[in-house]
C-alpha cells in the first residue's frame, strides 16, 4: 500500500528550503547596498567595504536562518511547538532576539576575520577594540539590519503564507460551485433526455415540445439556482415537476409521482431547489436500479414552527446500491451544508429507510417557518 | 453476405429509445432480424442465452444488472466452443467506461444515436460477422481479445467499486447472535440471489452483502475471483482441473466442492 505522508513531508520541507536561495540572494543584494551607502558616508575604499559587508552579512544571515530552524526543531521534538513552528520554522519572538544577537556577534566577529583573510587588512572587531562603547556601536551596526531582515522575511513568509490561504479557499469555492452544476446537470440524465427527445420530434411532436419546455425550464431553474438565493415553495414543487416529468419520459411506466403540497404553505419561502438533489437521489439510486421502478412522493407539512419537506422514493432502498453511494452522499452533504448555513442547528436533515410496506427510503428536511408563517 | 440472415438482442430500458434503436437499426440493415427487446440486465442474459443472436445492442446503465456485467454473465455462461456473440454497448455517458472501449474488440455508439454514427457501427458488424465466417480465422484468438477487453472493462475506474478498507472480520447473523469470522478462515464467498455465502473449512453462513460490495473490501491478491459469482482464497486451492468438455475446476483443500473459473478468469492459471 501507499503510504500517504511522504508527499505533505517533501512539500512542507520543500517550501522553506526553496526560499533559502531566495533570501540569500536578498542578503547578498542588501549588504551590498549597505556597503555602498558606507562607503560613500565613510569615503572608505568601496571594493573592501563589498567585500567586508557581504561577509559580515552572509554569516550573520546563515546563522539566524539556521539558529532559526534548529530551534523550530527542537521545539516540535519538545512537543511545544505551535502553528507557527510547525507550518514555518517560526520560534516566536523572544526565542529570535536571541537568535538574531548571537547570530550578529558571531557573524560580525567570523565575517571581519574572514574579509581580514580575503583582503589581507587588519580590522578591529567586537573584542579587540578595548572599549566597551566602540564595542557596543560595532554589534548595533550589525544587530540592527540583522533585526530588520528578519523581520522583514518573517512578513514576508507571513503574507505569502495568508495569499495562499486566501487562494486555496477561493479555489476551493469555484471546485465547490462548479460540483455542484456538475451534480445537478448529470451528463448521463442530459444525454438520455436529449437522446429521448430526439425520438419524440418525428414521433409525437406534441410530446417533443412539451418535453423541450420541461428540459428549458429545469435547465434555467438550475442555472439560475445560484443566483437565486429562495424561492415559494410553489416554484420549489414546480421545478420538481419540470425535472420529474423529463425522467418520467424516460422511465414510461416505471416512474410514478405524487405532490402533496398545502396551499396554505405554497407561498412559505424555501432555498431555492434545496429538495432537487433528494429528488435527484431518489431517481438515481432509489428508483432507477429498480427493475420494476416505483413511486416519488414529495410532500410539504406543517409541524408547529417548522416546516417539515420529505421526498421519499418506494426504490431499492438504502444500502443496496453501493455503487451510487459516493454521489448520494454528495448531494445529502451539498443539502446539509446550505441547511447549516442558513439556519445553524434549527435545521435538519436525516435520511433513512421508510418503515412501511412500500419500502424504499426518506429523505425529511426539517427548517423553521419564517416568523410570519408560523402561528404565534 | 445478405445471403446470411444475422440476429440482434437489443437491452435497453428506457422503452422509447429501445423501440427508436431497434426501428433505426431495421432501416440501415434491413437483413437484420431483432429477436427480442429487453428492459433489463437479467432479461437480457436469459434471453441472449436462449435466443444466441449474433448482435447485442445493451444499454450500460440499467435497473438490477448493468450492461457490463450482462456481458460478463453471457459471455460466462455462454456455450464452450461457439463464438460469443459481438456486443455493442450503447451509453449516454460513462466517461471511464469509454476509455476502457479505446481499440474496441467490443463496439460502443452514445446516446442519442446518430444515425451516421449507427450506419458505421453495422458496417463494422457486418464485416466483423463476415471475418467469422472465413475458416482461417481463429476463433480462441477472437475470444480471447473480447475477455481481455471485458477484463479491463470489468477493472475499470466508475465501473468497479473504489478500493475500499480491507475486511478482517465477517459479521454473521446466525439467529440472534452475530457471529465473527475472521477473514483468514473463509476458503470461499459464493453470491446466492441477494445473499452472500461464506463458507470456511467447517461452517456456513450468510450475509447480506453483494459480492460487487465486497470485493472490494478483500485483498486482491489473497482472494481471487474465479467466477462471476464466487471468489476463492488462493492458498486454500489445492488444483485447477480440467474437466472432459475443458472447462477448469478448482479442487479445495479444506473443503470437497468442486469450484468451476469461468473463462473470463481461466487466465489466472497457469503452470510456472
Amino acid at each position: 500500500m501507499n503510504d500517504p505522508r511522504p508527499v505533505p513531508e517533501s512539500v512542507s520541507s520543500g517550501a522553506p528550503r526553496g526560499s533559502y536561495l531566495s533570501r540569500g540572494l536578498r542578503v547578498v543584494g542588501l549588504s551590498i547596498a549597505f556597503a555602498i551607502v558606507l562607503a560613500l558616508l565613510r569615503e572608505q575604499n568601496l571594493w573592501y567595504t563589498i567585500v567586508y559587508a557581504l561577509c559580515i552579512g552572509m554569516i550573520c544571515w546563515l546563522c539566524i536562518d539556521f539558529g532559526r530552524t534548529l530551534a523550530s526543531k527542537w521545539l516540535l521534538r519538545r512537543g511545544v511547538a505551535g502553528d507557527d513552528v510547525r507550518e514555518s520554522n517560526w520560534p516566536g519572538w523572544p526565542w529570535m532576539f536571541g537568535i538574531v544577537f548571537v547570530g550578529s556577534v558571531i557573524g560580525y566577529t567570523a565575517g571581519t576575520a574572514l574579509g581580514d583573510w580575503l583582503v589581507g587588512g587588519r580590522s578591529s572587531n567586537l573584542f579587540n577594540t578595548g572599549n566597551l562603547r566602540e564595542s557596543l556601536s560595532l554589534l548595533l551596526f550589525a544587530l540592527i539590519p540583522a533585526t530588520g531582515m528578519t523581520y522583514f522575511f518573517h512578513s514576508r513568509g507571513a503574507l505569502e503564507k495568508r495569499n495562499a490561504a486566501a487562494q486555496a479557499a477561493q479555489r476551493q469555492a469555484a471546485e465547490s460551485r462548479l460540483k455542484l452544476l456538475e451534480a445537478q446537470l448529470e451528463p448521463h440524465m442530459l444525454f438520455n433526455t436529449l437522446a429521448n427527445l430526439r425520438v419524440l420530434i418525428t414521433l409525437d411532436t406534441p410530446r417533443a415540445l412539451a418535453m423541450l419546455d420541461q428540459l428549458i425550464a429545469f435547465l434555467r431553474a438550475t442555472l439560475g439556482a445560484s443566483r437565486l438565493a429562495q424561492h415559494s415553495l410553489r416554484a420549489e414543487f414546480d421545478r420538481l415537476r419540470d425535472y420529474l416529468a423529463l425522467i418520467q419520459v424516460r422511465m414510461g411506466e416505471r416512474l410514478d409521482v405524487v405532490f402533496d403540497l398545502p396551499t396554505s404553505l405554497a407561498d412559505v419561502e424555501v432555498p431555492a431547489l434545496l429538495l432537487q438533489p433528494l429528488v435527484e437521489n431518489s431517481v438515481k439510486h432509489g428508483l432507477e436500479p429498480a427493475v420494476s421502478g416505483g413511486r416519488i412522493e414529495v410532500r410539504a407539512a406543517r409541524d408547529g414552527a417548522d416546516l417539515l419537506l420529505s421526498v421519499r422514493d418506494t426504490g431499492v432502498g438504502l444500502g443496496s446500491d453501493a455503487s451510487g453511494q459516493g454521489g448520494a452522499a454528495f448531494g445529502l452533504s451539498q443539502v446539509r451544508e446550505r441547511l447549516a448555513t442558513l439556519y445553524g442547528v434549527r435545521a435538519s436533515l436525516t435520511l433513512v429507510s421508510a418503515g412501511d410496506a412500500g419500502g424504499g427510503a426518506v429523505a425529511q428536511v426539517r427548517l423553521p417557518l419564517p416568523v410570519a408563517e408560523s402561528p404565534v | 453476405m445478405n445471403a446470411h440472415r444475422v440476429t440482434a438482442l437489443i437491452a435497453e430500458d428506457e422503452p422509447l429509445l429501445a423501440q427508436a434503436l431497434q426501428s433505426e437499426l431495421q432501416a440501415l440493415w434491413p437483413e437484420l432480424e431483432v429477436l427480442a427487446n429487453v428492459r433489463n440486465g437479467e432479461a437480457a442474459v436469459e434471453r441472449t442465452l436462449a435466443l444466441r443472436p449474433d448482435l447485442v445492442f445493451l444499454d450500460i446503465r440499467m435497473p438490477g444488472m448493468t450492461g457490463i456485467e450482462a456481458t460478463q454473465a453471457i459471455s460466462e455462461d455462454w456455450e464452450e466452443g461457439a463464438a460469443l456473440p459481438l456486443i455493442v454497448f450503447v451509453t449516454a455517458y460513462d466517461q471511464y467506461a469509454l476509455q476502457a472501449f479505446e481499440h474496441a474488440a467490443i463496439d460502443y455508439v452514445l446516446k442519442p444515436v446518430e444515425t451516421e454514427r449507427l450506419r458505421k457501427t453495422c458496417m463494422r458488424l457486418q464485416a466483423a460477422l463476415a471475418a467469422r465466417r472465413e475458416p482461417n480465422q481463429s476463433r480462441p484468438e477472437q475470444l480471447e481479445a473480447t475477455l481481455a477487453q471485458l477484463r479491463g472493462l470489468l477493472g475499470a475506474p466508475g465501473i468497479a467499486e473504489a478500493a475500499a478498507p480491507l475486511l478482517t472480520v465477517i459479521q454473521a447473523g446466525v439467529g440472534a447472535a452475530i457471529q465473527l469470522v475472521p477473514i483468514t478462515d473463509v476458503i470461499y464467498f459464493e453470491a446466492a440471489d441477494k445473499y452472500l455465502r461464506v463458507l470456511t473449512a467447517s461452517r456456513e453462513y450468510l450475509i447480506r452483502l453483494s459480492l460487487r460490495q465486497l470485493l472490494p473490501q478483500l485483498d486482491a491478491r489473497i482472494f481471487w475471483q474465479v467466477h462471476r459469482s464466487t471468489v476463492v482464497r488462493a492458498d486454500a486451492i489445492a488444483a485447477a482441473l480440467r474437466d472432459e468438455s475443458g472447462r477448469l475446476q478448482l479442487k479445495l483443500r479444506q473443503r470437497p466442492e468442486l469450484l468451476p473459473v469461468s473463462r473470463l478468469y481461466a487466465h489466472q492459471f497457469k503452470a510456472m
